[in-house]
Parts: C-alpha cells; sequence; structure tokens
C-alpha cells in the first residue's frame, strides 16, 4: 500500500516543501532584521561612543577614551544624574509602597469596583503622559502649591506605578491559594500567612515592577519638563537639550554608560527573579 | 459555597488597601485632569467667560489640523511597520528551543529598558550625514553627496518602529503561545500549506495579541516626544512639542489645554477601538 503511493506522495512532497520553505523564508528572514534593528543601535552607540573623532561619524576613523574622560569633567552631566538618581529612587519606593497595597487588594477579587480601580490605576500607560504633565502643573500652580521635587515625584509615580501593579497582581494570580488555605487552617494570622508564605512568594514579581518603575521614572522627559522647577535638571533632559542644540559626542559616552548600567540591572534582575518569563 | 467563602476570607485582601492609591489618583491624577478641561474652556488666562473658543481655534485652524492629522499618521505607519517586524519574531520566538527563547527575550527586552534618549541619539548616528546609512551609499557608489535622512518622516516611522517594537512583540508572543498546536497540526493534515495555515489559523487565533501590541504601540508613538522631536523635529511639530511649545513658549495656557483635551480625546478614541476589535477578535479566537 504504502509502496503504490510513494510516487505520488514524493511529488506532493516537492511542492509542499517549496511552499514550506518560501513560508519558512520569509518569516525568518523578516525576524532577523527585526533581531538586528533591536541590537544594532546599541551597538553602534557603543562602538561611537569610543571615537576619536570630533563629530558622529560612523564607522569612526579612530578609537579613544577622549569623551568618556570629558564625562568625568561635565558637573552639568552629572549633576543631572544624580537628580535622576534621587527622584527615581524616592518614585520606586512611594509607587512599590501604595502599588502592592492596591495589587494585593485588586488581583483576586472580581467585583465591579476592584475592576474599575485597576483599569483607574492602569490608565496612564496609554495617555499621552505630556498632556498629564501639563494638567499636573496646573493643578500645582492652582492649589498654590510650588513646583518641587516633591511635586516631581508625584507626577513620576502617576505614570510609573502602573509597571509595579501589573507585576504583582502577575505575581499574585500565579501563587496558588492552597497554600495560604493551609496557612490559614493551620491558626496562622492573616498577616502572619502574608509575611510567611505571601510575600516571599510574590517577591520577585514586586522587584521586577520595581526595576521597571525605576527605569522608566529614571529615563521620563515628558513629566519632568513641566514638573521640574529651573534648579533641578534632569538626566534625560539634559541630554535631549545638548543633542538638540548640537549633535554632541559627550552624549554618545553618556549612552555608553547608561547601557552598561542597564545591561548589568538587567541581567541582577533576570537572575533574581526571572525577568524574561515575567514579562511574555 | 462556605468552602469558597472561606477561602476567600483566606487569600483575598480587603478593597480598603487599594484607598490610599485611590486618593492619591483622585487628587494628582482626576482633578488635574479636570482642572485641564476647566483651563481648556477659559478664551484667555485670566478672563472669566467660559466657552468654546479655544476648540474653534483649532478646529477651525489649517495648521493645527495639520499637526493633529500627520501626528495620528505617522502613528499608524509606526504600528504597522513594527507589527510587520514584530509578528515574524514572536513567532519565530515561539518555535525556539528554551535556551534560544531566554537570549531572544533579552534581546527584545533590553531596548525595552534603555533610556529612550539613547535609542532615539543611536538613530540620530544611523540616518545623520556622516551616519551608516550614507557612508555604505557613498562608498558602494550609489550616491555621491550624502543624503537628507534625519528629520524626514520616513526616518521618524523607522526609528519609532524600531524603538517600540518591544511593545508590539511582547503581547505577540503571549497570544502566539497561547495557540493550541494541533490547530495547525490538523490545517496540515487537511491539505493546508503553511502559508494558508498562517493566514487561516494562526493570524486569526493570535487577532487579541495583534490588537494588545497595536494598543500599546500606537498610543506610545503618537506621544514618543523624543523620537518626535530628535529624528523627526526641524521642519515638521507633532502634537507632544505642540502642546510643550504652546504651554511654556508662548504661556497660553488655555490653547496648550485645548490641545492636550483634543489630543487626549483623539488617542482615547483610538484606543477604545482598539479593545472593541479585540474583545471582538477574543470571541473569534474563541469560537
Amino acid at each position: 500500500m504504502s509502496h503504490m503511493n510513494a510516487p505520488a506522495m514524493s511529488r506532493s512532497n516537492v511542492t509542499l516543501d517549496i511552499e514550506a520553505l518560501s513560508f519558512k523564508a520569509t518569516m525568518l528572514s523578516l525576524a532577523g532584521i527585526s533581531i538586528v534593528l533591536l541590537l544594532a543601535p546599541t551597538v553602534i552607540v557603543l562602538i561611537v561612543s569610543f571615537t576619536s573623532d570630533y563629530s558622529l561619524r560612523f564607522p569612526p576613523t579612530g578609537f579613544s577614551l577622549q569623551w568618556y574622560a570629558a564625562l568625568t569633567e561635565d558637573a552639568a552631566l552629572k549633576l543631572a544624574a544624580w537628580n535622576s538618581f534621587k527622584i527615581a529612587i524616592a518614585t520606586t519606593l512611594v509607587s512599590v509602597v501604595l502599588g502592592v497595597a492596591a495589587a494585593l487588594s485588586i488581583a483576586r477579587s472580581r467585583t465591579l469596583s476592584a475592576q474599575a480601580l485597576d483599569q483607574l490605576f492602569m490608565s496612564p500607560l496609554v495617555l499621552p503622559a505630556l498632556a498629564f504633565a501639563l494638567a499636573a502643573l496646573m493643578f500645582f500652580s492652582v492649589m498654590g502649591f510650588p513646583i518641587s521635587t516633591t511635586s516631581l515625584v508625584i507626577g513620576h509615580t502617576i505614570v510609573c506605578i502602573p509597571y509595579v501593579i501589573r507585576n504583582t497582581v502577575a505575581a499574585l494570580h500565579q501563587l496558588d491559594p492552597a497554600l495560604l488555605e493551609c496557612s490559614a487552617s493551620l491558626g496562622a494570622s492573616r498577616s502572619y500567612t502574608f509575611r510567611r508564605i505571601t510575600l516571599p512568594l510574590i517577591r520577585p514579581g514586586i522587584l521586577a515592577g520595581a526595576f521597571i518603575c525605576f527605569m522608566s521614572s529614571f529615563d521620563n522627559v515628558p513629566v519632568s519638563l513641566f514638573l521640574r522647577d529651573a534648579a533641578t535638571d534632569m538626566l534625560p533632559i539634559r541630554m535631549w537639550q545638548n543633542l538638540e542644540n548640537s549633535l554632541d559626542v559627550t552624549i554618545a559616552a553618556v549612552s555608553g554608560v547608561l547601557i552598561a548600567f542597564t545591561i548589568v540591572l538587567m541581567l541582577l534582575m533576570e537572575r533574581l527573579t526571572g525577568l524574561s518569563k515575567r514579562l511574555a | 459555597m462556605t468552602t469558597t467563602g472561606k477561602m476567600e476570607d483566606a487569600i483575598g485582601y480587603p478593597l480598603r488597601l487599594a484607598l490610599p492609591l485611590f486618593a492619591f489618583f483622585l487628587v494628582f491624577f482626576a482633578v488635574p485632569l479636570l482642572i485641564l478641561v476647566w483651563m481648556s474652556l477659559h478664551s484667555a488666562p485670566d478672563s472669566a467667560d467660559v466657552g468654546f473658543s479655544q476648540y474653534v481655534k483649532f478646529l477651525g485652524d489649517e495648521f493645527s489640523m495639520g499637526v493633529l492629522v500627520s501626528t495620528l499618521w505617522v502613528g499608524v505607519e509606526a504600528t504597522l511597520l513594527s507589527l510587520l517586524l514584530g509578528f515574524p519574531l514572536a513567532w519565530a520566538f515561539t518555535k525556539s528551543p528554551g535556551w534560544l527563547r531566554s537570549a531572544l527575550m533579552l534581546v527584545i527586552l533590553m531596548p525595552l529598558l534603555t533610556s529612550v534618549v539613547v535609542r532615539t541619539f543611536a538613530w540620530i548616528v544611523i540616518l545623520g550625514r556622516q551616519g551608516i546609512v550614507n557612508e555604505t551609499l557613498i562608498s558602494l557608489g550609489l550616491i555621491n553627496t550624502p543624503l537628507r535622512l534625519l528629520y524626514t518622516e520616513g526616518g521618524l516611522v523607522v526609528a519609532l518602529a524600531q524603538v517600540l517594537l518591544p511593545l508590539m512583540v511582547l503581547p505577540l508572543i503571549t497570544a502566539l503561545s497561547r495557540i493550541d498546536s494541533n490547530l495547525s497540526d490538523a490545517s496540515f493534515a487537511l491539505g493546508g500549506g503553511h502559508w494558508r495555515t498562517f493566514f487561516k489559523v494562526t493570524v486569526p487565533l493570535s487577532l487579541p495579541g495583534v490588537m494588545a501590541g497595536c494598543l500599546l504601540t500606537y498610543a506610545a508613538a503618537v506621544t514618543a516626544f523624543i523620537t518626535q522631536s530628535l529624528v523627526g523635529g526641524g521642519q515638521k511639530l507633532f502634537m507632544p512639542m505642540y502642546i510643550y511649545q504652546q504651554a511654556t513658549s508662548l504661556l497660553d495656557w488655555p490653547f496648550a489645554a485645548a490641545i492636550s483635551i483634543i489630543f487626549l480625546g483623539a488617542v482615547l478614541t483610538v484606543v477604545w477601538l482598539f479593545n472593541r476589535l479585540g474583545r471582538l477578535s477574543q470571541g473569534f479566537a474563541r469560537a
């Protein structure tokens, strides 16, 4: 039977193979382009940051550390980086405290109000941040509350807290309720169960959310543009303005430092929280 | 019933734990947005009369409408391009062995976590007069003088699509890995080719992910202030920059507020449309 069918089978296999090949070739080459597109900018910035040229020529005609050396003497950039760091730390702390509490209460609740709260807390992700920042600036000025680091942290918290909530809620969804039931039935109090069972199990989720919250606060421009006072320079704004005025090569060195910082933190988080499995 | 009740008791947390954040959002998010609406209804910052004069001014102004349309349109182009590139990548990811997946995921995540200014700066290096594209074309003898790539719409669309690609790919991966592989096997067994199976089985079943990805990418593309101003800037003005200019250089708060409300409305309409389509496609994917 199989012997008789052999010629017919092999012909259809050939047409199938060409068809399969054209499909796979198209998909894989597009995927390949995407991977190159994802990686190339980072690699190019790293190479350019070691240039000995005085313009953004690529490939560079020679290599040196001069732009990294220039960086160590740039007081304005260092101050801006320090400000961004402080604001991002404060934003992350506020976001974790408020966000984890909110996530606990909305994660397993199916009530309408819990879902409405979830929608509300997630809405800054799709709203234009610049429009919110302008609204916040008007709010503080109408209230007679001067623009300061406090207003900056408040604004950053609104736009960064969704990441903490989303990751904490996801971790809570993966928690096996049987564990909590066991703890409760063995006589543990609610707060004891939280400290000994819930918190250790959702800690990687909280950590991943806090990490993304920190990075997005550190990188935020729209909110900082409106809510910082004149004395508080922020790193991404300083970089943006330097690039607007002149295509400054020092920015390549700043970018090199930021890329290294991101990669190190990302690998650390991958170790601690399994970041790559958490976000897909 | 009682067991469920007890279980809820043991694992649920009261809604009042969300109250501090709710109050925070009420005061620092909802009230500011209301003040923004209120401000947009004034004809001048300190005048008392209330009306829609700022909106009439915007909608009747050819320049302002042009800014709105080109912002929304560049968002559409960037979203479509990142869908075209992102779908095959997400597909390849779900077909990859485990070790490759972790590596791919880090490649996908890295741009998402890298500063937007840094990612946009890379595009200045790529598209600039002495950038990699121009240098390559000149050394190949295809052109004599550098092409103007920076500050063009094409350059902006490519840069936006790349900068936002992770936002598109992550929901697509989630959707594609949920699809039962028996379905495409069944399609093959019934004589469906790879292309046919892809467009008749895989794509329809992944529509919820496509909608989610497009929604996130679009919302980020139209508000990508930094990329718009550094790669697209110079000749073309986009909504975020328009708001910023009106608010800070011209100090025209009522008009800046009206532009913000119109922009918010336009973005929310698109978000609402995507959500509707997403819900429809979910029913479709389940059926």
